[in-house]
């Protein structure tokens, strides 16, 4: 079995609006930092994984990002793979 | 009608469990139960509501992991079968997370918890959930959340519109829910969720009775 290290960002799709993220563009704006076109926040989800090679794992994740880790009707996810 | 049984889910978090069967019980003479969310036998429940709270803490996304419940899992059959399913407030996410309903909802526009009595229109009569047959298209009922902007898809609204799936609309759109969208319900109208609490509004010492009509509406066939 190999061991993997996944990391998967969520995303709220561009269409859908980000009050968190407005919120927090308009604070750094407050702080003094300049040329900030654009600030939406996402999750990062970290997960540790086995399975039989790469393939077998990238399914494995497909199906928890599709299912669970995103709600595809707002959200949009990646992820990158590392084997350990 | 004597012995018709509406089951009131309980996740873990769930708080406006009681609230339903009080109004059910008390207010109307509706005998209840409370179903735990791990059971999955719902043979001797006529309807189901899935009342308003923070399952599981609203981790992830609000109702992403109530979706999984074996209760869920079950209650496609009990859909299926034509019986009436309500979800109210964090019931309304959990039917949307798990695909009974279409679209979803997000945080609230201007990032506040409201908690207020809003405005209501009555769009449609399908499923019979609201009393639009008298001069009365108007209802006032309380919402209570965080996260109650609904958002869908441009096909999808369209869906929702050309099939008259849209229940309640807002009169002053609180929470920037695309098309003032308050309560859907699925096509054949034997699902309805909603943000608003109608639970809260059936009884004249606690602020009004226009929540009583979509309770009682369970029982229908």
């Amino acid at each position: 079995m190999d061991q993997f290290a996944v990391k998967v960002f969520v995303r709220l799709r561009p269409s859908v609006l980000d009050p968190a993220g407005e919120a927090t563009k308009s604070a750094s704006i407050k702080l003094g930092a300049e040329g900030i076109k654009s600030l939406r926040i996402g999750k990062m989800i970290e997960v540790k994984i086995e399975g039989n090679g790469e393939n077998e794992v990238r399914e494995k994740i497909d199906l928890l990002c599709d299912r669970l880790f995103a709600n595809t009707v707002i959200e949009d996810y990646e992820y990158s793979l590392e084997k350990l | 009608m004597d012995n018709f049984t509406v089951g009131v889910v309980v996740f873990p978090g769930s708080n406006c469990d009681r609230d339903v069967s009080w109004a059910l019980e008390g207010c109307l003479d509706i005998r209840t139960k409370y179903l735990w969310h791990e059971f999955s036998d719902l043979s001797d429940v006529d309807a189901i509501v899935l009342p308003g709270g923070f399952s599981y803490g609203d981790y992830l996304r609000c109702g992403a992991i109530a979706r999984f419940s074996p209760l869920i899992n079950a209650l496609d059959e009990f859909v299926k079968s034509g019986k009436r399913v309500l979800g109210i407030c964090n019931g309304f996410q959990i039917l949307t997370e798990s695909g009974f309903l279409p679209g979803a909802l997000v945080s609230n526009k201007n990032l506040n918890f409201i908690c207020d009595d809003v405005e209501l229109d009555i769009v449609s009569s399908k499923g019979g959930w609201f009393n639009n047959r008298d001069e009365k298209q108007t209802i006032k009922l309380p919402i209570a959340h965080g996260e109650g902007r609904y958002h869908c898809d441009s096909d999808t609204l369209k869906k929702l519109v050309d099939n008259e799936l849209i229940a309640l609309r807002y009169k002053n759109n609180p929470n920037g829910s695309s098309f003032d969208i308050a309560g859907i319900t699925n096509e054949k109208g034997n699902v309805l969720g909603l943000m608003p609490h109608p639970e809260r509004a059936c009884d004249e010492t606690i602020g009004g009775t226009d929540g009583l009509f979509t309770l009682k509406s369970l029982i229908l066939k």
